[in-house]
């Protein structure tokens, strides 16, 4: 069975794209440290002359430290777009602190005694920097260009978000897809990496520099970055491009199924569906893979294409319980399900639209939502017990987990704690089975072809059939995880093409066929 | 060979040094004495410009200083620094080869000056490749000396050259420095403020206080002429033994040996007397050359 893969038959199988990721990674990483290196180590030595600008400039530097990598990352897209020029511009600006300070460090922390030896002995200020200061602050220098290279190759993981390539294709795709090889395929080389560059750089700190000869350490610098420059994505700017989530990219019923199925030729990058909208609303994108109830096909003029052949599953949304739960609180099943039937697709898609471009708290939007179905009710402030409830990382699921604690408090006794923002399925997932949730929203797709792996026969015998599909993944999760998918909400989130509406009007595409038409007439 | 004319430098509000003026002669050892604080150092960095004077001027041999760039000035006047300055990342030899380096110098050239200066350094020429921390205090001073005199400067400025050291290192390294040839020759500017040092090294004292000079003469001057009240209390504890050691034989007793002073005699008298048999009957004895000091001194 190709599921129970080992994880060397997986490093073989994709042994070109691991390559390729880690050749990028490395060229992601060493790009950013050089430009680093080039503007903090005149940097450190400028504020070690001017003491006075010491204080305002590690501030700054310590201040862009701070910043969330991901948030770092989206800022720059407006300008930037996507792929490696905002990731390169982000891991630099994280690597100038260490470097800078280190620097600056060092060659405060020179003899004093030893530079007024060297300036009463009628060296030029030039010759006192780079045969005294320099080599005496090395060691200290190589430090902070050491922990920079150990923090550069843990966020350049995140680049992947972007459309720049590297591990993170791997580690992300690996957690949204339940698929631990692929995780490990790109965690494992991306830590050797880590580890690897840190000692040879820890052999370089141990050299005794009588001097710096400034053009020795600057060639072969400058040798590994331009090579590197090869290493990267480098197809971006085609005719059309394809902005695809690591989830999608390994999904049957997502890329791979539209490869196969519609035999779609179209130049794709990974990016995360954090940045993909607006990328596809810049035009930095083409097509992109979105989810069908997303609020932001509203806000960013999207449409969608027509599934003609349809590869992509129903995907209803229902909470999915452990049996244990209900057997403590029999009353819940019942409260849970008053929500069934109430959320038709234009429905979740206006109140995902509150959230995601009306910037509403996903409270505010349940609370709204829930008096006006008169489902709400004042909280009855029980003591009987708690319920967890976890929540992917989107709009939608923070949204239904609020309805449910309102439907919760206001029903029963017991009291609620909400665990939201949890990764990908396979991170909810396993905080369900491993009892650190008791129950949150999954979608029948997602349960059937990424959680139980049905095989080709299973899947093919139940492809568009909606029910067929929940009874499935009803009875199977019952019998392995012990865990009942109750009442679907009545909305399908399912995964769907989309591209700009002006765009797919002029070209006349409306459904995946025409795209796929398009790009083989083109 | 050095004038020095109204110097002032201030740092902030407070005052280092205050329109001070002298000069050095050539060959001769001019010492800036004084507690910390009195603006020695600071007078004494401004000769190769490591200070720039607030107004006044330094002339070196009838030239104003400014008139060179100073990386130029300084490579032609050895310096030398109480913590040696040495180059932890440069091994002796490298470090002795610094000056030479800047002045363009044939590798072969600086090797034999190099072995010549290890000769009359007393330094032992296997510590040549060895990394300035791991030489005693007293090898760390001398590669300091060798590396200041490495080009011949006939101008050095020393900056409490033993003051790292212990006072035994300190008091033989003092001497052996005192009759060294290199040293005899050159005109030297030395900072300390070891008063024993000053009166022991110098042919002339400049004893100064908050910026200003008290008082520029020979020991004898400001032993037995100080031109204040300042100078004589400065000296006052340790007056007796300064004046044993300043004050030469040959003055107090006209026709015996020329240059020693009566400290040396009576050392060498001292240790005689610990064994009586051995001494010559008619000569000097502590007792007479005692008598023969009081008289000089009541004249």
């Amino acid at each position: 069975m190709d599921q129970t893969q080992t994880f060397w038959q997986f490093v073989n199988q994709q042994s070109d794209k691991l390559w390729n990721q880690t050749w990028a990674h490395i060229g992601l990483t060493m790009i950013s440290l050089i430009l680093a290196i080039i503007i903090a180590v005149p940097v450190g030595i400028l504020i070690a002359r001017k003491q006075k600008l010491s204080g305002i400039v590690l501030g700054i530097a310590g201040v862009l430290q701070t910043i969330p990598s991901i948030a770092l990352l989206g800022v720059m897209i407006p300008f930037l777009g996507i792929g490696p020029k905002p990731a390169i511009l982000a891991l630099f600006l994280y690597a100038l602190l260490p470097v800078i300070r280190n620097t600056y460090t060092g060659i405060m922390e020179v003899n004093p005694a030893v530079v007024d030896a060297a300036k009463g002995m009628g060296m030029s200020k030039w010759q006192i920097l780079t045969k005294v200061e320099l080599p005496l602050a090395f060691p200290v220098l190589m430090a902070g260009i050491r922990t920079a290279t150990v923090i550069n190759v843990g966020v350049a993981t995140l680049a992947a978000y972007i459309a720049a390539g590297g591990l993170g294709e791997f580690i992300f795709g690996g957690i949204a897809l339940n698929n631990s090889n692929m995780i490990l395929a790109g965690a494992i080389p991306a830590a050797l990496l880590a580890i690897i560059l840190d000692f040879l750089l820890s052999l370089v700190q141990k050299i005794n520099l009588k001097s710096i000869r400034v053009s020795w350490l600057i060639l072969p610098f400058v040798f590994i970055s331009m090579s590197s420059f090869y290493l990267l994505p480098t197809q971006i700017g085609g005719r059309m491009l394809g902005g695809f989530t690591p989830e999608f990219m390994g999904r049957e019923d997502g890329y791979l199924g539209l490869k196969s199925v519609y035999r779609l030729g179209i130049e794709t990058v990974v990016i995360s569906d954090a940045v993909m909208y607006k990328a596809a609303f810049e035009h930095k994108l083409d097509v992109i893979s979105g989810y069908s109830t997303d609020g932001r096909l509203k806000a960013y003029d999207l449409i969608t294409l027509k599934d003609d052949k349809g590869i992509f599953p129903p995907y209803y949304a229902a909470p999915v319980i452990r049996n244990e739960v209900l057997t403590k609180y029999p009353e819940l099943e019942a409260v849970l399900n008053q929500l069934s039937g109430s959320i038709n697709d234009s429905i979740m898609t206006a109140l995902n639209y509150k959230v995601d471009q009306l910037k509403q708290s996903p409270e505010q939007v349940a609370m709204d939502f829930m008096v006006s179905k008169h489902l709400y009710k004042p909280s009855k402030n029980g003591t009987k017990g708690t319920v967890r409830i976890g929540s992917k990382i989107f709009g939608e699921q923070y949204i239904l987990a609020q309805m449910y604690k309102i439907l919760i408090l206001g029903n029963t006794d017991l009291t609620v704690l909400t665990k939201t923002g949890l990764g990908g399925t396979k991170i909810c997932f396993d905080a369900l089975t491993n009892n650190q949730i008791d129950f949150y929203p999954e979608y029948t797709g997602t349960g059937f072809l990424v959680l139980l792996k049905p095989d080709k026969k299973t899947i093919k015998q139940l492809e568009g059939n909606t029910d067929g599909v929940y009874q499935y993944v009803s009875q199977a999760f019952n019998k392995q995880f012990n865990i009942k998918w109750l009442k679907p909400i009545g909305f399908n989130n399912s995964y769907a093409l989309m591209m700009r509406k002006e765009q797919a009007q002029s070209l006349h595409i409306e459904s995946i066929t025409d795209l796929t038409n398009h790009l083989k007439h083109k | 060979m050095i004038k020095a004319a109204h110097l002032v430098k201030k740092f902030g509000s407070s005052t280092a040094v205050n329109s001070i003026s002298f000069d050095v002669k050539e060959g001769e050892n001019l010492i800036l004495l004084g507690t910390s604080g009195c603006g020695k150092t600071t007078t004494l960095r401004m000769v190769n410009r490591l200070t720039e004077p607030d107004s006044g001027t330094i002339f070196l041999n009838g030239t104003d200083i400014r008139s060179q760039q100073p990386e130029t000035l300084r490579r032609g006047i050895g310096y030398v620094l109480q913590n040696h300055g040495l180059f932890p990342h440069y091994t002796v030899a490298e470090n002795i080869a610094i000056v030479p380096r800047l002045l363009k110098w044939e590798s072969s050239k600086t090797g034999k000056r190099a072995d010549e200066l290890f000769e009359k350094l007393n330094l032992d020429p296997a510590i040549k490749d060895k990394y300035p921390a791991a030489l005693s205090g007293g090898q760390q001073q001398r590669v300091g000396l060798a590396r200041s005199l490495m080009v011949n400067p006939p101008v050095l400025l020393m900056d409490e050259p033993f003051g790292a050291l212990d006072n035994l290192t300190r008091i033989s390294i003092r001497k052996e420095f005192r009759v060294l040839d290199e040293l005899v020759k050159k005109t030297i500017i030395m900072v300390t403020h070891d008063v024993q040092e000053a009166f022991e090294m110098g042919d002339r004292i400049c004893l100064m206080d908050k910026g200003e000079i008290m008082q520029i003469g020979t020991p004898e001057d400001l032993l037995f002429r100080p031109a204040n009240n300042f100078v004589a209390n400065f000296l006052d504890e340790q007056r007796l033994q300064l004046e044993l050691k300043s004050v030469l034989l040959e003055e107090i007793l006209p026709g015996s040996a020329k240059n020693i002073s009566v400290w040396d005699q009576m050392e060498s008298l001292l240790q005689v007397n610990a064994y009586p048999d051995d001494a010559p009957g008619d000569a000097l004895t502590i007792e007479s050359l005692m008598a023969a000091f009081s008289k000089y001194k009541k004249r």
